[in-house]
């Protein structure tokens, strides 16, 4: 991460300079500032609606009961975790309100998961192999429903616009599987590596 | 249909949440309140990252080098039949999804939603999600900077997910 940050920022920099864009350089480097904070406000909001929400969901036992039902399926993919911790009662909720689009209620669900995932972690500044294979399955897209490309794609006038969905689900659930595998590779190369090390 | 259902999603979940935590005698409204708090610490947690984040992305976003590299890399794709206009697209997935988002606007507008290109940017956006922004958001949120393999793996994961959209696509509609 700290490599390819500065690596963007020094490339783009120095390719500024050579071709002496220098004014819309300034402006770049500032506006990020701006940038930054409306992305803030504008997620800031509707994450206090779902927490509050979230929250009656949790204390009701709600939560619990949902995750539950795919409690075997997740405890596959989540080995680490003691069974029934609620780690993966937001790990649940964050991909089942994924899958139907419904991306910003998603998220406090996920950030809610990391945290309880971060109780668990015996290394608080270093990522867990569970906490890993959450984002990787997060990042990977498990959208069944993409709202937003149906109603972009209603607007430009497509014939059928829900004709994509069942490619982005064919297309999503290739590459979930494929993170799934992807991230089982360089865990167990990560385990090995650590064995020897002590 | 799809529209109608989508639209029913979040009132529906907002009143099974609330309806059960009546049934279970929850004081909902405190609770709510409770939870909505919370929202103050993460907002502060994340705006550094999301910060540092927007500063590399709209660097190498705004400065052109980009074009540069596409022109450079496309005889390439083009020898492997990958659509040309797509490849800052696909390659600009895992890192800003606001951008690709107002790429395949502008490819509807050009070339038609119902189009191969309009089609593949369709499930190029709708397969994957901004791995760059996730990780910065997530692991932000609690304070790990050693994220290990996470990005690796990530990246990979949506290269997969480029090539499954292509291959679906013209299986599909090819």
């Amino acid at each position: 991460m700290n490599f390819i940050w500065a690596f963007f920022i020094i490339i783009s920099i120095i390719y500024s300079l050579c071709t002496g864009k220098l004014d819309s350089l300034n402006t770049e480097i500032l506006n990020s500032t701006k940038d930054a904070l409306d992305m803030v406000m504008k997620i800031f909001p509707v994450m206090a609606l779902w927490l509050g929400i979230m929250n009656i969901a949790s204390v009701s036992g709600l939560l619990k009961k949902m995750s539950n039902a795919v409690a075997p399926f997740l405890s596959k993919l989540f080995p680490e975790l003691p069974k029934g911790h609620e780690s993966l009662s937001f790990i649940a909720s964050n991909i089942i309100t994924n899958m139907f689009g419904l991306g910003n209620a998603a998220t406090p669900f996920g950030l809610k998961a990391m945290k309880s995932l971060q109780t668990l972690n015996p290394k608080k500044d270093m990522a867990t192999r569970s906490m890993i294979t959450f984002l990787v399955i997060n990042t990977s897209g498990v959208t069944i429903v993409p709202t937003t490309i149906i109603s972009l794609r209603m607007m430009h006038g497509s014939a059928n616009p829900t004709e994509v969905v069942l490619a982005c689900i064919l297309a999503t659930s290739l590459s979930t599987i494929g993170a799934v595998f992807v991230d089982r590779y360089y865990a167990r190369r990560d385990k090995k590596r650590d064995r020897r090390s002590i | 249909m799809i529209g109608v259902l989508s639209n029913l999603m979040i009132p529906l979940l907002v009143l099974v949440v609330i309806g059960y935590g009546i049934k279970r005698k929850v004081a909902v409204y405190d609770v709510f309140v409770d939870g909505a708090k919370e929202s103050f610490e993460l907002a502060f947690t994340l705006f550094p990252c999301m910060l540092g984040m927007l500063l590399g992305v709209n660097l190498l976003l705004k400065c052109g080098i980009l074009d540069v590299i596409f022109e450079w890399a496309a005889p390439f794709f083009e020898f492997l039949h990958f659509p040309v206009q797509l490849l800052p697209m696909a390659f600009l997935r895992s890192v800003s999804g606001s951008t690709t988002l107002a790429m395949m606007n502008q490819f509807f507008a050009e070339y038609g939603p119902d189009s191969f290109i309009g089609r593949l940017a369709s499930v190029i956006q709708g397969s994957s999600d901004t791995t760059l922004y996730v990780l910065t958001l997530y692991f932000g949120s609690i304070g790990v900077v050693k994220s290990k393999y996470a990005l690796k793996a990530g990246l990979i994961a949506d290269f997969m997910g480029i090539v499954a959209s292509i291959i679906v696509v013209q299986l599909f509609f090819g």
